[in-house]
């Protein structure tokens, strides 16, 4: 006895001290694995020469775009026509009856005082540029004698550029450009212009108690609808576009997850265990869920936009094959859980085999099934967006091509304030009905 | 008495037919609203997308049948264009490992700062978990499309846009496993003067450092998913090389082919691992 004691002793202290060393090498192995993994990631995505590669003027533009706008004042140098527009955009156009206060234009001529306390004046072929703190730049432009400019160009701050065909001035308030074709001055104003109303609508320019509650603005229409019309048909914005394209995007994860769903039911009692009638039939399901979940999005999307062209009809699809496949393989472990006594039961009372799974399994798998698929219905809200930028549906799509063309940074960022604002009201609005529908709160 | 008791059987009988009708009455009528909103929707998304679902049906297997019959023409070429795309493959499986353990690490950390007995700050749990919410809701594309427009193509900007999204998917489900465990050895830990890093990695590790990583582990999956499909916007790996091999179309379908067995070959294989180790670690080395 006092033998067999000790000798198991022997053996639990063997085993504790092989168990501590095996505990210490991983301890430190573990560590060092990843430190080693991220030092080879290091060359083999060439973290160095990012550097050289980052555009930090893009990152600026892009952030400086996201909470301000520029306004062109814009003299054509050939024909003499001054121009004031948002964004150099023939949409975003004023005409004489509604120019922003800060600039007023005359004959061939036009003044802007700037935030700063600085005033550029163009008048014809001279432009003076009073800066604060620094003096007048007065520059002239001739097609005899290209660009002048009253300084010493030997001795000029790096915010000044100057060459004979072209000046450039950068302050904080504006930027001025002044090539023998035309004098452009970028104005920075803060916030998103004409976000609400487009110049031509009679509606820019008042605030929402005058729209509200003010006198009739344009004799034919009631104010409501009239604002509400041109805020819709925004045309720099295309609030109604935007509004569809999210709109498609939900309705993609919407068909998507609950078409999968749907097919994915069946076949799951096929691939179940304990419900397949033969070895052959449940292998058959889960390699097909198994093909359906290996060629992922990605590859349904591009087999089915061959097919169907794009648009949401085919995002929906390509969500609904991968999502078969993932609910198929749930839905059928789920059954495989399934309490059998249940069925028992209600085949106890003669119930035929189609009233045995109505009234014995159904009722047991209906909140697991019903919280997986309304999970995957928020996370397919993200995966409609990913897939409409490939196929070209939804709001994915609106933001690729704002980003393609590069300029409308502030529309990018709208978006991407939509598409966050989207996936989480997803997200609260599946944990709402998964709470209402499961534990009936 | 007897003449009683059948009576209220039958009014109870009554009762509970008239309350299974209503219920079975109200469920038909979701039922049926639900069946109307997917049609509908079906009806919509048909004709917003520039081919309709019935005109596009006989033609679904027309581009792999395409894609196949080119391939198997040129099937002399194939394992030489299987290895070609290999070096796009393991960047795409770099991209997603990478991510899955930055992701994980910052997971672990803002998941410890918002639970319940582990948060320093008590105060702050509230702050990171809309942290966590706004991070999980940033789908991948967009960062991704912003950080190319600034750092150029490649691995990282994908590298960072998956790993962004991890914090936030992982830092949920680790907070959910931290809630769950033990604080004793916490406390333990605690009244002998450990401070709060060392708390957390003697205490808390050890107790759910398995659930961590069998949630890191799905999500390496889904990553890989994701990295693959970043690939196809601009961000390298061998979803690059899928959208330059399509785009160019006839001719170049062969290399699509290799490219699309690749790809399925290994979303299988880390599908299956995935799920062998988790099912392992769940009902242990038997099951």
């Amino acid at each position: 006895m006092s033998l067999a004691t000790a000798s198991s002793s022997v053996d639990m202290r063997a085993t504790a001290t092989a168990l501590i060393a095996r505990k210490r090498l991983l301890t430190f192995a573990v560590p060092l694995a990843i430190l080693a993994y991220f030092v080879y990631i290091f060359f083999a995505f060439d973290i160095l020469g990012l550097r050289e590669r980052a555009r930090l003027d893009n990152a600026i533009a892009l952030v400086s775009d996201t909470y301000s706008y520029k306004t062109h004042v814009e003299r054509n140098n050939r024909r003499g026509e001054i121009e004031v527009a948002v964004e150099g955009e023939r949409k975003g156009t004023y005409d004489a009856t509604n120019y922003p206060s800060w600039v007023t234009v005359g004959e061939d001529a036009a003044t802007i005082r700037l935030d700063d306390g600085g005033t550029i004046e163009i008048n014809g072929d001279i432009v003076r540029f009073e800066v604060p703190g620094f003096g007048l730049i007065e520059a002239t432009q001739s097609r005899a004698d290209g660009v002048t400019i009253n300084l010493d160009t030997s001795d000029l701050p790096d915010w000044i550029s100057y060459s004979n065909t072209r000046l450039s001035v950068t302050t904080k308030a504006a930027r001025l450009s002044l090539t023998k074709a035309r004098t452009e001055v970028f104005v920075y104003e803060f916030g998103w212009e004409l976000f609400w109303f487009t110049l031509e609508s009679p509606y820019y320019g008042h605030s929402f108690s005058e729209i509200a509650f003010g006198d009739r603005i344009d004799p034919t229409r009631s104010n409501l609808a009239g604002a509400w019309q041109d805020f819709w048909t925004n045309a720099i914005w295309r609030h109604g576009d935007v509004a569809w394209a999210l709109f498609e995007t939900v309705l993609m994860a919407f068909l998507g997850t609950f078409g999968a769903a749907i097919i994915a039911l069946p076949l799951a009692f096929l691939a179940a265990r304990n419900f397949a009638p033969l070895v052959a039939i449940r292998m058959a399901a889960r390699r097909l869920f198994d093909f359906l979940r290996g060629v992922d999005g990605l590859i349904w999307t591009i087999l089915l936009s061959r097919a169907f062209g794009p648009g949401p009809m085919t995002g929906a699809l390509a969500i609904l094959f991968t999502d078969t496949g993932s609910f198929g393989k749930l839905f059928s472990e789920a059954l495989e859980n399934v309490d059998s006594k249940q069925i028992e039961g209600v085949a106890s009372t003669g119930a035929k085999p189609l009233q045995r799974y109505r009234f014995g399994v159904i009722p047991q798998i209906v909140p697991v099934l019903l919280s997986q698929v309304l999970y995957f219905l928020e996370s397919n809200t993200r995966s409609a967006t990913i897939i409409g930028a490939i196929t070209g549906g939804g709001i994915g799509l609106l933001l690729t091509q704002a980003m393609i063309t590069q300029k409308d940074w502030e529309e990018v960022s709208y978006y991407i304030i939509l598409i966050v604002l989207l996936v989480m009201a997803m997200d609260s609005f599946s944990g709402w009905l998964r709470r209402k529908l499961i534990k009936g709160e | 008495m007897a003449d009683l008791t059948a009576a209220s059987l039958d009014v109870t009988r009554a009762h509970y037919m008239a309350l299974t009708r209503q219920r079975r009455l109200y469920g038909g009528i979701m039922l049926l609203v639900f069946v109307l909103l997917l049609a509908a929707g079906f009806g919509i998304a048909n004709e917003r997308n520039a081919g309709g679902f019935l005109p596009g049906l006989p033609h679904i297997f027309d581009f792999p049948a395409d894609v196949v019959a080119e391939a198997w023409e040129k099937r002399a070429n194939l394992p030489g264009h299987l290895i070609d795309a290999l070096p796009a493959l393991i960047e795409t499986i770099n991209i997603a490992a990478v991510a899955t353990l930055t992701g994980a690490l910052g997971a672990i950390i803002l998941s410890m700062l918002s639970t319940h007995g582990l948060a320093p700050w008590p105060r702050l749990i509230p702050v990171f978990r809309r942290m966590m919410d706004l991070m999980r809701a940033m789908p991948e594309i967009v960062i991704a499309l912003v950080l190319i427009f600034i750092l150029g193509g490649g691995p990282v900007p994908a590298a960072i846009a998956i790993a962004f999204h991890t914090v936030g998917a992982l830092g949920k489900l680790f907070s959910e496993v931290n809630e769950n465990a033990d604080l004793k050895p916490l406390e333990g830990l605690a009244s002998v003067g450990a401070t709060w890093p060392q708390r957390m990695l003697l205490g808390l590790v050890p107790q759910v450092a398995p659930n961590w990583f069998s949630y890191a582990l799905l999500r390496f999956e889904i990553n890989i998913r994701a990295s693959a499909i970043l690939g196809f916007v601009g961000a390298g790996g061998i979803g690059y090389e899928l959208k330059n091999a399509i785009s160019w179309g006839q001719g170049k379908f062969d290399e699509a082919a290799a490219v699309f067995i690749l790809l399925f070959l290994t979303i299988v294989f880390f599908d299956q691992l995935s799920s062998y180790v988790r099912n392992r670690m769940t009902y242990g080395a038997t099951k």
